[in-house]
């Protein structure tokens, strides 16, 4: 009986061992394919096209050094680090205010402001309204285009309120009755406690705006201003793919490689990243309030 | 949501209830001045910035002519979605939209539930570290991203799948751009991206079921299959009722993002979603009153399923979705 009990569990552990490796093996390998792709050099390429596994001597960073070599690529990385800086900072400011006043629950007027926030959260009039109103503004060529639209994001302002109402009460009474305003309440009681919270939520943001593709093309229309995805895209679908990059006869890797490396380079500020976000979810601060 | 507000009994204390009386309401506003000054600026940005394009929305009911403006153009009732519901591509549109919401609910929600529980059962603490470290990473990835790793492994030229295809002797398939495939690409792609972030809630839920009853399971001699099935299901079957719920909410997005880079003219029919078709009639068309119309309208409706979703999780769960 014990036996059979113990074999049972055994046999259920290795069949849960081998269904995570193949989980692992699905999502592994179509990236590995996107790196082997990047560092296939040309010669390999026309000889056999894209190898399964490159023997060492082979990897080539030369489609990297193309990519970066050109005036383009630098410049929308630029622009990139610009939108998501400045975005994150606005986001921030504009987000932290709001959670920590919805926090207080006795605040006359607080069913209001729920209201006004959520109504938006729930009923969304769709594209066109928001692009005339942005065009009206004269945003068009301008980064406040893509980051003001977005910038408060109504779940990230839920998971920041419900951090701030798990602080302790007694600091914010202190603060008061030292004679502190809300604002230095917040500045000087608060925000070195929410730490956590702050990162987290700003790195939110920062992926967002670093991800952010579709507004950038609506808006930007000036090429210089161009942001990484909106390149990358641009190359992926071929669309005048000898403005932003040196390919011609003389070229030393393929359209594939070029390809594959552009999304690398713009998937490691991701994942360097990444695992400092990650931190915060695993932990289950966040479970619960993670919802779409 | 899940996490209940840990403070809400302190804040409404009986200390607040004895003070109201004794005050005006205009020296409780002038108490609370602070928070006002602070919940000013964001509150503004609400106003101009979510409150603006929905006063815009009202070209939705007008003939809009950029030169007279929003409300210089005259009304039109609702002929712009008359014109919507009676054309050609409604249905097609509507059941675009449908197939992908509901296709990718049905196939990923099962799958996410199946490797939570394998997380959650195994015994391998590492393997499980590892393994949601991985699984959760797609899902912080652009859709121009995803596109660059679907062309490495779909394209018909140098695509691994078509690599296999060919070695078996096979014709190379261009799945992203023939209307036979493009669907399944849409479908599990977001699958691919999406499951692992997925499975947070469910291993949360997994993770609050009491280890006594597992204790309780083991006494009793259960095998671990049973165990799933009578302790581990039904403690998160709440929780796959709010998110199915949820999902059918927010059935009319099918993933605007997604189907705008994947998706080109061969595929339309198969591939073109009321948010992308509201894109290019509305941007690249200029029918800006009959694309506001549409997305109106998709807005109402989404509105209206939230709110039966939220009434029927009350129902069902005793708690909303909000």
């Amino acid at each position: 009986m014990l036996r059979s009990r113990t074999r049972d569990a055994l046999g259920m552990q290795i069949f849960i061992t081998l269904f995570l490796v193949i989980i692992l093996l699905i999502i592994a390998i179509p990236v590995w394919r996107v790196i082997v792709t990047a560092f296939t050099p040309l010669d390999v390429y026309t000889k056999q096209g894209v190898p399964f596994f490159l023997p060492f001597d082979k990897w080539t960073t030369h489609a990297f050094e193309q990519l970066l070599t050109h005036s383009q690529f630098p410049r929308a990385m630029v622009n990139s680090f610009t939108i998501t800086l400045l975005g994150t900072a606005i986001s921030m400011l504009l987000t932290v205010p709001l959670a920590y006043v919805l926090s207080n629950h006795r605040l006359p007027g607080r069913g209001f402001i729920v209201i006004l926030v959520l109504f938006t959260y729930l009923f969304n009039p769709g594209l066109i309204p928001v692009y005339l109103l942005i065009t009206k503004m004269g945003l068009i060529n301008n980064y406040l285009a893509i980051i003001l639209p977005p910038a408060v994001n109504v779940t990230n302002t839920l998971i920041m309120m419900r951090f701030f109402e798990g602080l302790p009460d007694e600091l914010k009474e202190a603060s008061r009755l030292d004679g502190a305003t809300e604002l230095q309440t917040l500045w000087h009681v608060i925000l070195p406690l929410s730490k956590p919270i702050l990162l987290t939520i700003g790195l939110f943001y920062a992926v967002f705006y670093w991800n952010e593709f579709f507004t950038p093309l609506l808006y930007l229309t000036d090429s210089k201003l161009m942001p990484l995805p909106v390149l990358l895209r641009n190359i992926l679908i071929s669309a005048g793919f000898n403005e932003y990059v040196d390919y011609n006869a003389f070229s030393t890797s393929t359209i594939e490689s070029l390809r594959s490396a552009g999304v690398l380079l713009t998937m490691i500020p991701m994942v360097l990243v990444y695992p400092w976000i990650q931190r915060y979810f695993t932990k289950g601060n966040l479970l619960g309030s993670v919802k779409e | 949501m899940l996490v209940g507000r840990p403070c809400a009994c302190l804040q409404s204390g009986p200390l607040t209830k004895m003070r109201i009386p004794f005050q005006t309401s205009f020296k409780a506003i002038f108490r609370n001045r602070w928070f006002y000054i602070l919940a000013a600026p964001t509150l503004i940005y609400f106003v101009v910035f979510k409150y603006g394009p929905l006063w815009n929305a009202q070209i939705a009911f007008k003939d809009f002519k950029p030169l007279l403006g929003v409300m210089g153009s005259p009304w039109s009732g609702l002929e712009n979605l008359d014109a919507f519901i009676n054309s050609f591509y409604f249905s097609d549109l509507i059941r675009n939209t449908v197939i992908f919401s509901v296709a990718k609910l049905v196939l990923g929600l099962p799958l996410a539930i199946v490797v939570a529980i394998a997380l959650h059962e195994t015994v391998l603490k590492r393997m499980r570290t590892f393994v949601q470290t991985v699984i959760y990473l797609p899902h912080f990835l652009s859709w121009v991203i995803m596109f660059g790793i679907l062309l490495a492994v779909l394209s018909p030229g140098s695509g691994l799948i078509n690599d296999i295809i060919r070695s078996f002797g096979g014709e190379p398939i261009a799945f992203l751009t023939s209307p036979e495939w493009f669907r399944q690409v849409v479908i599990f792609s977001d699958i691919w991206k999406e499951t692992g972030w997925a499975t947070i809630l469910y291993l949360a839920a997994l993770l609050s079921i009491s280890p006594e009853l597992y204790e309780a399971a083991a006494v009793d001699g259960a095998s671990p299959w049973r165990r799933i099935w009578h302790i581990s299901l039904p403690g998160i079957v709440p929780v796959i009722v709010l998110v199915t719920l949820l999902r059918l909410g927010h059935i009319m997005d099918a993933g605007f993002n997604q189907i705008f880079v994947l998706y080109s003219v061969p595929v339309y029919s198969v591939g073109d979603i009321i948010d992308t078709w509201v894109y290019r009639q509305g941007i690249l068309q200029f029918q800006f009153s009959l694309a506001t119309a549409v997305g109106f309208f998709k807005g109402v409706i989404g509105l209206g399923l939230i709110f039966s979703a939220h009434q029927i999780a009350k129902r069902l769960t005793g708690q909303g979705l909000y």
